[in-house]
């Protein structure tokens, strides 16, 4: 096991949910609590990853925080954005030009209701011209059409993949944020009978639209072994880029998170079948199929086969998104940032009845646009 | 499908709406490495040459890559469910359209189409596909 000698040494969640917050204000108590779980003030932050606040994102939050970083990045890939930042924070902090890093993402999208079902369409990109003016759903229609795909390809069922939103409920069970937490288990029936939106995708398919957000600190993990928590190491990072269009990727089965997950893996000298808790965005029930694959958990076409019988619900073989994931627990957009918090919280043993035992290595892999941007990140704890 | 609204053709992609004027499907060809790519770029994405693109005319034909039925539309008034599809071309790219005449739930991976067209209010004219003839 290889480390990059830069740690995460707090991670926290602003309030999630229905919160009447303003971006900004989220985004205060997300890096105000992840400081306070380190144990350090704003006054040692002097570097700053964020997006999803403004077109200057990293400088407004700056401003707001009342800090002038020395090094910020507003890298906009959707929800692998954050698993961006921290292999960039890492090289910055290697680098010597930051020294302590905090990574944080927040939206209100639930409150304000600032989600649109087309999202946004930029008048001057190619996709204004050749793929808006067919109204696909957006970033629906194109995770809809990778499992239509996959479903043909592999000779899978929609039943099959409910499982994922099925096991994602079992988990948010026992998490008390969760946005599901006591809503009762999900059924194979609830899900295929839930309203179909984009075939063969129906509402229990997809991940929530709710606020929420959240912040990881990052330093080196020299001064990491002074402060409070129990230092998660990064291991390993790695990430690709794939389309912004519909049209670009030949094989809607295959993305990124191939490249993305093997890269991580290669830095931290691991092998996946070393990684005791996986947390990857679930956008979709199909997301976590196609991801699942990429890592190399099963062989391709095998995932949903692979995941029957419980193997990713509590107590299964393989811990997969033991919050609730996207679709049970938390999903503000940009979800990314989320995936880490709760792979920094199973390896400091701090899940209670959600807890993987002993786990001390675990990978998140974020997704983001239209299976356009891939980026996972291996972290470990020395115990 | 009802017209819609289309934004403006650029420098780069004028020769490609100019021939939907005339209901002519085109794919964007290098002459000098002939790679097919779409949408239009002002690059050869296979060679990187930048002089060497022309817009050759498409069969009109594909096959269907994937589809999804959609029942609720991001755009108001729209009728739904309609059919948003990946067609490969037989030219070899991928266009994203709608599949129209023909029952949504009728569609299957792997079925032939053919081009039809939409005229939007402008004299273009929208790219749309329908079961090609047996």
């Amino acid at each position: 096991m290889n480390g990059t000698g830069v740690a995460v040494v707090g991670v926290a969640e602003s309030d999630l949910g229905v919160t009447d917050q303003p971006i900004l204000g989220l985004q205060t108590q997300a890096i105000t609590r992840a400081l306070d779980d380190a144990g350090l003030a704003l006054r040692d932050v002097d570097g700053l990853a964020t997006t999803g606040i403004s077109r200057f994102s990293a400088t407004q939050l700056a401003d707001w925080l009342g800090i002038q970083p020395k090094w910020t990045d507003s890298t906009f890939a959707g929800g692998s954005a954050y698993e961006m930042y921290v292999a960039r924070a890492a090289q910055a902090i290697r680098a010597g030009q930051a020294e302590t890093v905090l990574v944080s993402f927040a939206s209100n999208q639930r409150s304000a209701r600032s989600r649109s079902l087309g999202g946004v369409v930029e008048a001057h990109t190619p996709e204004a011209q050749f793929e808006t003016p067919y109204a696909p759903l957006y970033p629906l229609s194109y995770y809809a059409m990778a499992a239509q795909r996959y479903l043909h390809e592999f000779g899978a069922t929609r039943d099959q993949l409910a499982e994922i939103a099925v096991a994602a409920r079992e988990w948010a069970l026992l998490n008390p944020k969760a946005f599901r937490y006591g809503a009762g288990p999900l059924t194979v029936e609830d899900v295929l009978a839930s309203p179909m939106i984009s075939s063969p995708l129906t509402t229990a398919d997809c991940c929530l639209v709710t606020d929420g957000g959240g912040a990881v600190v990052l330093t080196s993990s020299e001064r990491a072994r002074d402060l409070r928590r129990t230092p998660v190491e990064v291991l390993g990072y790695g990430e690709r880029t794939t389309n912004t269009s519909m049209t670009a990727v030949d094989d809607l089965t295959l993305t990124g998170a191939v490249g993305s997950s093997a890269d991580a893996l290669v830095r931290a000298g691991l092998s996946i079948s070393d990684i005791d808790v996986i947390e990857v965005y679930d956008s979709f029930t199909i997301t976590v199929a196609l991801t699942l694959e990429a890592l190399g958990v099963c062989g391709r076409g095998e995932a949903l086969d692979f995941i029957q019988d419980g193997r990713i619900r509590p107590g299964g073989q393989l811990p997969l998104n033991t919050n609730g994931g996207g679709l049970s627990y938390c999903h503000p957009g940009q979800y990314g940032v989320l995936l880490l918090v709760e792979a920094v919280r199973q390896l400091r043993g701090e899940c209670g009845p959600r807890q993987v035992a002993g786990a001390r290595t675990a990978l998140a892999h974020g997704t983001g646009g239209i299976l356009s941007t891939h980026a996972t990140v291996i972290l470990g704890v020395d115990r | 499908m009802k017209a819609p609204s289309v934004p403006p053709a650029d420098v780069v992609t004028a020769g490609w709406w100019d021939a939907t004027r005339e209901h002519r499907l085109t794919v964007q060809r290098c002459v000098e490495c002939s790679g097919v790519q779409h949408p239009p770029r002002s690059l050869c994405i296979h060679c990187g040459r930048t002089d060497t693109l022309r817009f050759d005319t498409a069969a009109g034909t594909g096959v269907v890559d994937s589809f999804t039925v959609v029942y609720r539309s991001p755009v108001p008034d729209t009728d739904v469910p309609y059919v948003i599809a990946r067609v490969r071309l037989d030219e070899g790219v991928i266009c994203l359209t709608r599949l129209e005449n023909a029952e949504p739930d009728a569609w299957r991976i792997g079925d032939r189409v053919a081009v039809d067209w939409v005229e939007l209010d402008d004299g273009r004219a929208l790219p749309v596909f329908v079961p090609a003839p047996r």
